[in-house]
């Protein structure tokens, strides 16, 4: 071949020179946990469906969101959101609003009538759920998604357990609980109401479902002695807020104290005020950084009139009025009396003590072991009758909504594996994304939205919900703060940085590879990536 | 106006693409279609700037110029590194000349254009530091005074790399190279040296002088585009961070980008005939010690006790530049 004057080679490319083999340590692209969805006790994928909230596809988002969980919208204004307490972004300026984002899919959802998916196929199998309270709910729907029959037992006249009888209107508007039951139940949830399970082992007798998971919450009321006049008015916390569902509400005076420090006091407080009394008054043995309310709730109570007394106990109740004995903190925090006394005004003492579960219906059953008042379940939900299954507030752990769903889930997935012969596996738990593998220069400076509160006034006389939603705008803002932590959001900042352009786009959606034939190893990627989805390992040599 | 950042979302331009934002709103080097004027396979080091620098500014200056140009490239080793016979890592009409006459080239090339009627063909002429502020100089300075419609490219790794890191006009004060060894009474290079070759070239009044560095990639793709937009000469000096010189990991390139600008350093601005027009300021200021810390030629500032003298001489150099080109608040004085 004629070649130009003192060439003697043909051009070739640098693509000859595969210049991987330089690479000591090689880059590889991973998933891993977000502390948002770490921390969410429904198990939800968060970072996955606020990265669709965050391109504007709520029904993305919302769908992804019901994998794990069948009540957004109740969820959005129940939770105490344990995820944006774990958030990452909270270190960067405030937490992601995940809650109020969770509200808003959950109520779009409802304007648009979107429905969740069901399985193609039913499976013929059966499984029965006793108590339609969240935990149950949220068994009977992710069995139903996976083509099972399912059959709810509730005692109660109205489906949907604390979550109706319990959390007062103004947190959670009844409209909304509704809807979302009835959702479930338009899947072919079967809910047979006014039915109460008081004997499980002549049900278990009957041998006519495969499963049983039994979620029956803990609905009475703990009592404490408090010596008492004969004249003295004194009510438990759960029996008053249950009475708000229907039947005439009883008669508390003007002035109301309530004995406890956990939420069901500061609802029951809230109520109080909002059935006219002037007083509502929350007496605690400690202190409130003790206290195991949650701050937004007590915050909520003393904005709208409810006055706190810490460090002191009910001695003695009597007509129209209360001995307290004031209490100090010793060295390891447990409250003990002074000896110091006073008087508070009250027409009617609220005790709220905590509750306990009903084990009646468990008399007859051998092998389902309860200890301190509570059912003990194995790691897949299981008590220790085969087929029988707990959860919620009657098995250890968190009392919440979310706990109960929760295991509501994990119950359904072990079912599921039970009545088909197999055994469940949650997968391996990947890495967690901390805020140290972030590079959080690349993301933008922005607060936190936060949602509207109905004005103190309004709150004080009605039970017109208080926390507003976001709109879509707001919405779509707060979704945006997320740092998608440890899962890629294809921002093309290794595609870009690459000075050996050895990462291929693969497309919208597909994400990205590395070219191994010309990857240096120099890690310019792994340190740019906004938040952390490469890793880099040793190249095995 | 420099470049505007998108803002809310998420990242808004921070990042190189982000899906959030429209196709128009992104950046060139996001697009799978990019030139990659510079290919696989380059011999450049692990976590090389200056590749990295002159992909992200020759594929912009594609774009800009619809395909339709040609590059002079001086001696150094982005000429090195790309083109050992009989490879070529170049997808672009590209030229190599000497180290010290790429302007000169590219001012041939040019007129030789002009004179054939070809207007529609853009031309870049690009060098390192070394044939930038010492043996280019002269070349570069009768390029500006003549207007010639050559757009010029400094990548600045601020020392002769190719030879073995021996010491330029633009080596920064106290910096280590073969030739400022770290030894006697005022280790590394001296302080009042050097030459600032931006604001030099603002002296010579050409139509668009601009700094950037690789840490912003948005803002160099805009100041590419921008300077194809003016004829005449125009000059553009990247900041490119070089692991094997500065001593630093390579995958620390575009984390010491960002530091020098942050530190002010490194001032990010943009000037039209001779007068600045924009500065990028400062987002998140950092002391001068942070970005010299990480680098191996300026470990004698830190050992055995840090040389808290010399580091603040240098934080005066950013402080002067904070308050010269008002990189807080985006007010020159
Ligand atoms: C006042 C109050 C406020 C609260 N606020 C919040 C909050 O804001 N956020 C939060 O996360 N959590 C809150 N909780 C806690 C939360 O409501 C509970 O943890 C949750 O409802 C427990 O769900 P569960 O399904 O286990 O039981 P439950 O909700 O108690 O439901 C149990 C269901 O089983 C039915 N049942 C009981 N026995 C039988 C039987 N023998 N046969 C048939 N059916 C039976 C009951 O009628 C009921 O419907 C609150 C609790 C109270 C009391
Ligand atoms: C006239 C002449 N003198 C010296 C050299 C040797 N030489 C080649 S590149 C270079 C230094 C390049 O430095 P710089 O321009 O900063 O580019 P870098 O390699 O740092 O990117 C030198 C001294 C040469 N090629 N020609
Ligand atoms: S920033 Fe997003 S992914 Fe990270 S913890 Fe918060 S909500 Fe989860
Ligand atoms: S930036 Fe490129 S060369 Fe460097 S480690 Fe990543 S893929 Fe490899
Ligand atoms: S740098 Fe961006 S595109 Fe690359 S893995 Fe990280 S998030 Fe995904
Ligand atoms: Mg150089």
């Amino acid at each position: 071949m004629e070649r130009p004057f003192a060439i003697t080679l043909e051009v070739g490319s640098s693509r000859h020179n595969k210049t991987g083999t330089w690479r000591v340590e090689r880059p590889v692209y991973v998933d891993r946990l977000p502390p948002c969805n770490d921390a969410c006790p429904a198990g939800e994928n968060i970072q996955g469906w606020l990265y669709h909230a965050e391109s504007g596809d709520y029904e993305s988002a919302w769908r992804k969101l019901m994998e794990d969980n069948p009540l957004p919208a109740v969820m959005g204004r129940v939770c105490y959101h344990p995820c944006q307490t774990a958030c990452n972004r909270g270190k960067l300026d405030e937490e992601v609003g995940i809650n109020s984002v969770e509200h808003f899919l959950g109520d779009i959802a409802l304007d648009k009538g979107w429905m969740p998916e069901t399985a193609a196929t039913d499976t013929g199998r059966t499984a029965l759920i006793i108590g339609a309270g969240p935990s149950g709910l949220s068994a009977a729907y992710h069995l139903r998604r996976l083509g099972h029959t399912v059959t709810i037992y509730e005692a109660g006249a109205n489906p949907g357990g604390m979550m109706r009888y319990g959390i007062p209107k103004y947190r959670l508007p009844r409209e909304v609980l509704d809807a979302e039951i009835r959702r479930i139940e338009a899947m072919g949830v079967e809910i047979v109401l006014n039915h109460k399970v008081d004997d499980l082992a002549a049900v278990l007798a009957e041998k006519r479902f495969d499963a049983v998971f039994l979620a029956i919450g803990a609905e009475i009321g703990k009592r404490a002695y408090v010596p008492a006049g004969e004249s003295a008015r004194i009510l438990d916390a759960v029996s008053f807020l249950h009475s708000m569902e229907g039947q005439a509400p009883p008669l508390l005076g003007r002035r109301v104290a309530i004995y406890g420090g956990g939420n069901t006091a500061m609802d029951a407080a809230r109520t109080a005020k909002r059935l006219g009394a002037t007083d509502a008054v929350v007496v605690y043995r400690r202190t409130r950084d003790r206290m195991p309310a949650h701050d937004v709730e007590v915050e909520e109570a003393v904005e709208e009139g409810v006055e706190m007394r810490w460090l002191s106990t009910v001695k003695h109740a009597d007509a129209g009025k209360l001995l307290l004995e004031k209490m100090t903190l010793d060295e390891k925090g447990m409250p003990t009396p002074t000896g110091e006394f006073e008087e508070l005004e009250a027409d009617s003492l609220i005790l709220a003590l905590g509750q306990e579960v009903d084990l009646e219906l468990l008399r007859n059953v051998d092998g389902v072991v309860a200890t301190d008042g509570v059912v003990q379940v194995d790691r897949n939900m299981m008590t220790g009758v085969p087929g029988l299954f707990a959860g919620g507030d009657m098995v250890p752990g968190e009392r919440t909504v979310t706990v109960g769903v929760g295991h509501g889930k994990l119950a359904a997935r072990n079912i599921d594996a039970w009545l088909r012969g197999t055994s469940f596996s949650k997968g391996g738990r990947p890495e967690l994304a901390d805020f140290d593998l972030l590079n959080t220069w690349y993301y933008s400076d922005a607060p936190q939205t936060v949602r509207a509160k109905l004005d103190v006034a309004r709150r004080r006389s009605t039970f017109d919900e208080v926390v507003q939603g976001l709109d879509e705008s707001n919405a779509l803002f707060e979704a945006r703060r997320c740092l998608s932590c440890g899962n890629c959001f294809e921002c093309d900042n290794c595609y870009g940085v690459c000075p050996d352009n050895s990462v291929i786009k693969l497309g919208p959606g597909l994400r990205y590879e590395f070219d191994y034939d010309y990857c240096k190893g120099c890690g310019i990627c792994a340190q740019e990536c906004p938040c952390g989805a490469i890793k880099m390992v040793p190249e095995s040599i | 106006m420099p470049f505007q950042p998108i803002k809310f979302y998420q990242t808004g331009s921070f990042v190189v693409g982000n899906r959030l934002l429209s196709e128009d709103q992104r950046s060139v080097q996001s697009s799978q279609a990019r030139t990659n004027s510079l290919t696989l396979g380059h011999r450049a080091c692990q976590g090389c700037g200056e590749a990295l620098g002159a992909r992200y500014a020759l594929d912009a200056a594609m774009r800009a110029t619809d395909n339709q140009m040609v590059v002079a490239n001086a001696t150094g080793c982005l000429e090195v590194f790309t083109t050992p016979f009989p490879e070529t890592s170049w997808q672009i009409p590209w030229i190599h000349s000497l180290f010290g006459n790429s302007a000169a080239v590219g001012t041939g090339i040019a007129a030789a254009l002009r004179s054939k009627g070809r207007q529609d063909i853009r031309v870049v002429a690009q060098a390192g530091d070394g044939g930038t502020v010492d043996i280019g100089f002269g070349p570069l300075s009768g390029m500006f005074e003549r207007n010639d419609d050559v757009l010029f490219i400094c990548y600045d790794n601020e020392a002769y790399m190719n030879t073995g890191v021996q010491r330029s006009g633009a080596t920064p004060p106290a910096a280590r190279t073969a030739t400022t060894d770290a030894v006697g009474p005022h280790p590394g290079e001296d302080f009042g040296k050097g030459k600032n070759l931006p604001l030099i070239a603002m002296a010579h009044e050409i139509p668009y002088v601009a700094t950037a560095t690789v840490a912003e990639l948005r803002d160099l793709e805009y100041k590419v585009e921008k300077a194809m937009s003016f004829h005449g000469a125009r000059y553009i000096h990247v900041l490119v961070p070089c692991p094997l010189g500065w001593g630093s990991a390579p995958s620390d390139t575009i984390r010491l980008s960002r530091m020098a600008k942050e530190t002010g350093l490194f001032p990010v601005f943009e000037a039209e005939g001779g007068e600045v027009t924009s500065v990028s300021n400062i987002r998140h200021q950092l002391p001068v010690e942070e970005y010299l810390r990480p680098q191996r030629r300026y470990q004698h500032l830190f050992r055995p006790q840090p040389d808290t003298e010399t580091i603040g001489r240098i934080q005066a150099i950013a402080d002067k530049n904070i308050s010269r080109f008002g990189l807080l608040n985006g007010e020159p004085k």
